[in-house]
């Protein structure tokens, strides 16, 4: 484990010509190289992620451009843009079809909360209500930049996954759910409105 | 606009379609786009009238939408003429007039042949509940074929004689019309750190009020 090498013996030894690893930092490294995003866009945040991965600037220098037109073949799933009600129970479709380990980063005002269409009747106020976020990026929409540092920060949590204890990644814990329920269609507004399991907004107490 | 004036083109559509009356509904606002107000059972005679008729030619619907009327009351003085202790007099008392309340579609023609519109026309339900309904005039326009669904979704006016009438927006299940003045949007307002306004009333509904403080905070803030 990198735990048990001593960072400056480390150094030391690459200084010598000796690499040294472990297997989590290995593994790791190899999937934080090479993130395949879903290749889906709901609004306007669609349009800088083109540009994100477009030549200026170029999210393959982080090992993200293969953009997969199947939720299968999938690590990432950027929500980019505003989720219409009508489209959330797809957006929770493509999540659970996706193989572990998988990720949501939430790009754009709309996604977090519903953004200026939050008072609306027909936009739901952030996907984070029926499905893990890992990295928000606020914004309206937010700049590429704004998408690569999102990118690296993902980088930096999977970087930071441990492989077996208790506080071990989520894919490789049985006990944590991989699929959550998609919600369904009712007369008035999705059924149910957010899923308390994932769901779970900080308390505000003003009088 | 056409070369013609609303008032020609309804005294031709009336003459061509018997039977048929026509309003005109007067815009004073700086756009002065007065409207037809066509009655319901020959809305689609005169619609074809206005779609053939050499000189109007109004072949383009560019544009179909709904308008919601509640139901109101308009109060005013009305001066009525009494006997009071024997002796008739003009007494100023306040009345209340009724208008039921009706839901419009109001459709924008122009003409492709003739490069002149809009003509506007309009047509008005018997009332917002069961009589919401319109003749289509997607026969007469077929790009209005969408937007009379739309508006069947969101103010809920059924078109008879459309030939695919479904929710087109929001999905099937729904049984609202959004745009209708008196709908109520559901209710998640579990999470406002900014609330303003509506917002903040419907917010405190679902707001834990803050808790009693005993000035033990003040001590800890001095502190540091």
């Amino acid at each position: 484990m990198s735990g048990q090498i001593d960072e400056g013996l480390r150094s030391e030894l690459q200084r010598q010509g000796i690499w040294v690893t472990s297997m989590q930092d290995l593994y790791n490294w190899g999937r934080r190289s090479s993130i395949w995003p879903l290749q889906f866009g709901l609004a306007c945040c669609a349009i800088e992620m083109i540009a994100t991965a477009a030549s200026r600037y170029d999210l393959a220098r982080f090992g993200g451009e293969i953009f997969r037109p199947s939720p299968r073949q999938a690590d990432l799933m950027i929500v980019a843009g505003t989720v219409t009600k009508k489209m959330a129970p797809q957006i929770v479709r493509l999540y659970n079809q996706m193989p572990d380990p998988k990720y949501v980063i939430s790009m754009g005002a709309c996604a977090i909360s519903g953004g200026p269409f939050k008072q609306g009747y027909n936009v739901l106020k952030g996907i984070d209500r029926y499905i893990p976020v890992d990295v928000y990026i606020p914004g309206c929409p937010p700049r590429p930049e704004a998408l690569l540092h999102a990118f690296m920060e993902l980088q930096r949590k999977i970087d930071d996954q441990k492989l077996t204890g208790t506080d071990r990644a989520e894919h490789l814990n049985a006990a944590q759910p991989s699929e959550f329920p998609v919600p369904a269609f009712g007369a008035h507004d999705l059924e149910p409105a957010a899923n308390p399991d994932v769901f779970d907004p900080p308390k505000i107490e003003r009088t | 606009m056409t070369v013609e004036s609303l008032e020609q083109i309804k005294a031709r559509a009336e003459a061509a379609v018997p039977g048929s009356e026509i309003d005109i509904v007067p815009n004073p606002g700086p756009s002065q786009q007065s409207s037809l107000l066509i009655d319901n059972e020959h809305a689609l005679a005169v619609a074809r009238f206005l779609r053939i008729d050499p000189a109007l030619r109004l072949d383009f619907c560019s544009n179909a939408t709904g308008v919601d009327w509640l139901d109101r009351t308009v109060k005013k003085t009305v001066k009525v003429k009494k006997v009071i202790d024997g002796v008739e007099k003009e007494v100023a008392e306040p009345q209340e007039e009724f208008f039921p309340g009706y839901l419009e579609a109001v459709y924008h023609l122009y003409s492709m042949t003739h490069k002149h519109g809009p003509v506007v026309i309009r047509m008005r339900t018997a009332d917002r509940a069961d009589g919401a309904h319109l003749p289509s005039l997607t026969p007469i326009w077929r790009s209005a074929e969408f937007q009379e669904r739309e508006i069947f979704d969101l103010y809920g006016i059924r078109f008879d004689g459309h030939p695919d009438l479904r929710r087109i927006l929001m999905w099937d299940e729904f049984v609202d019309h959004p745009m209708r003045k008196d709908y109520r949007e559901p209710d998640d307002y579990e999470y406002e750190p900014t609330p303003h306004d509506d917002v903040l009333e419907k917010a405190k509904q679902l707001y834990s009020p803050r808790p009693q403080l005993d000035g033990a905070e003040n001590i800890t803030a001095q502190q540091q």
